[in-house]
């Protein structure tokens, strides 16, 4: 291969920086569940039939219809399914076997998919009654919940 | 409605096709299709295909796919990211919009090169799923348990659905996972590799592609001893967050079969596109298959599930069977994104 065509002259040349050179706004519904991450909080949303859907999402999956008024739910719930991870995936923001549950927080009406922290899967079982694990510091991103540990056995016989 | 029919088909599916480009395997596939009814691309009035850029590694992929095609003088054509089945539905509305006689549907996968069970995370929520990276065994897994711990079903009832499949898929040549002497107890003694399933409830990946070839009317008759009529063909999607729907159903499943006419008359048999057993068992239960209809008579997806084509293969395998005249009345389905949340169901006839 030549720079020199038959005219002479060197071919048109231009660099390309492959890049996503725009920010994406989460909106009112997916940016108020990412805030609450910083703040520690968990949100939902409530549809017309009163129920909270965690995390929430911007239109009811039945009825379509656009969805506005976020509540807060508990960070304590209890597993509604589960299964044990092991070795952890690359990307995920574990680095030892976990848990991974669908978790129905005290509150809501849908269950939340996040890690489970324990050492072995003979400690996660449907029902038991877990609370979220926060990273110290937080910047509205999902990852700020480090995933959810069993409850403290005296919460549970205060309970 | 247009009569339309699969007159022809072609499936290949292999481990992986480590040396071998989408081109080159297409090549033989297309030309195998199309020359079983003596046609060649200039007799195609359009054609249509179903691949992942994902897979390729690179935005418009299947452009270069094309070329297996013969793109040129240049042809009606289209695409879609989805598996082949979706791409065959596309095909079938452009028949009954009546200006083509004929399609040609062809869809590929080439999963080998990657993690597929991770690089399927990248279809969850991307704000409040993806980031977590649950890979596909796992979400699977939940499903699965919420399933077996509602009662519907029990770990022996998923392992024969495993077991049939293994048995039925002995005669099949594209087949990855095959065994005569596949038993119940041995696919309850495997270790669970995503808690509560074990490896014979997940199917075995494999790359691969398929083609079909559709005609209407009498085009269809002139090409095909026995065409496999279309009576019926409809896809619906569920919710795509997987806590705001009932994972042990799969309500787009149900009204895909009803709107397909599945119930209208028999079934002689299913061809489902099940990744998981417990996957199977929601689509057996939803599309009300009574035991009358031979499930999975090719070994399903289970067997091979080759991204991107294993719900075109159902349509191939099913209706393969109808024109050799081993079936009279026959369903196939396709699903898409996680825990069935998408559901193609097509039901065909022989004459």
């Amino acid at each position: 291969m030549t720079d020199q065509d038959v005219t002479g002259l060197p071919p048109l040349r231009a660099d390309l920086v492959i890049e996503y050179p725009f920010i994406r706004t989460t909106g009112p519904v997916v940016g108020a569940f990412l805030t609450g991450l910083r703040e520690a909080v968990l949100v939902g949303i409530r549809r017309a039939d009163g129920t909270v859907m965690v995390p929430p999402v911007e239109y009811d999956p039945v009825t379509s219809e656009p969805l506005s008024e976020v509540v807060e739910v508990s960070s304590t719930g209890t597993i509604v399914s589960w299964t044990w991870v092991d070795p952890p995936r690359p990307g995920s923001p574990w680095d030892t076997p976990h848990g991974l549950a669908l978790v129905l927080l005290d509150g809501a009406d849908t269950p939340l998919l996040h890690g489970v922290l324990v050492d072995s899967p003979d400690q996660v079982a449907t029902g038991l009654r877990v609370e979220a694990v926060w990273k110290s510091e937080r910047v509205g991103h999902i990852t700020d919940l480090v995933g959810f540990a069993p409850v403290a056995r005296d919460t549970l016989e205060g309970s | 409605m247009r009569e339309v029919a699969v007159v022809s088909s072609a499936v290949y599916q292999v481990e992986a096709l480590t040396f071998t480009t989408d081109v080159q395997l297409m090549v033989p596939l297309i030309n195998e299709a199309r020359s079983a009814v003596g046609l060649t691309q200039a007799d195609i009035g359009f054609t249509c295909s179903g691949s992942s850029d994902f897979l390729a590694g690179q935005g418009f992929s299947f452009v270069q796919t094309l070329d297996a095609v013969g793109a040129f003088p240049p042809i009606s054509e289209s695409h879609v990211e989805m598996d082949g089945a979706f791409a065959l539905y596309e095909a079938w509305v452009k028949l009954q919009v009546g200006e083509v006689d004929t399609a040609l549907v062809y869809s590929y996968g080439k999963s080998s090169p990657g993690s597929r069970r991770d690089v399927l995370a990248v279809q969850l929520d991307p704000y409040t799923v993806a980031p977590l990276w649950p890979d596909a065994h796992a979400v699977a897994a939940l499903q699965a348990r919420l399933l077996l711990e509602s009662g519907a079903v029990s770990a022996e009832g998923l392992a024969e659905i495993a077991v049939r499949s293994q048995h039925h898929a002995v005669g099949n040549p594209n087949a990855l996972r095959a065994s005569a002497g596949a038993t119940v107890a041995g696919v309850l003694s495997e270790p669970v590799v995503a808690d509560p399933l074990r490896p014979s409830d997940i199917a075995a990946e494999s790359d691969g592609g398929c083609v079909v070839v559709l005609a209407a009317g009498d085009r269809a008759r002139s090409l095909c001893e026995r065409p496999a009529w279309i009576r019926g063909i409809d896809h619906r999607i569920d919710a795509h967050a997987l806590g705001v729907r009932d994972l042990t159903r799969a309500p787009s499943a149900a009204l895909a079969a009803e709107k397909a006419g599945a119930r209208d008359d028999r079934l002689d048999l299913a061809e489902l596109h099940g990744p998981t057993t417990s996957q199977e068992h929601i689509l057996t239960t939803e599309m009300g298959l009574g035991a009358d209809t031979v499930v999975n008579p090719s070994g399903g997806a289970l067997a091979a599930d080759t991204l991107m084509a294993a719900g075109l293969v159902r349509i191939a395998e099913a209706a393969r069977r109808i024109s050799a005249g081993g079936a009279d009345r026959a369903l196939a389905h396709a699903t898409s994104g996680p825990c069935l949340q998408q559901n193609l169901v097509c039901v065909m006839e022989g004459e």
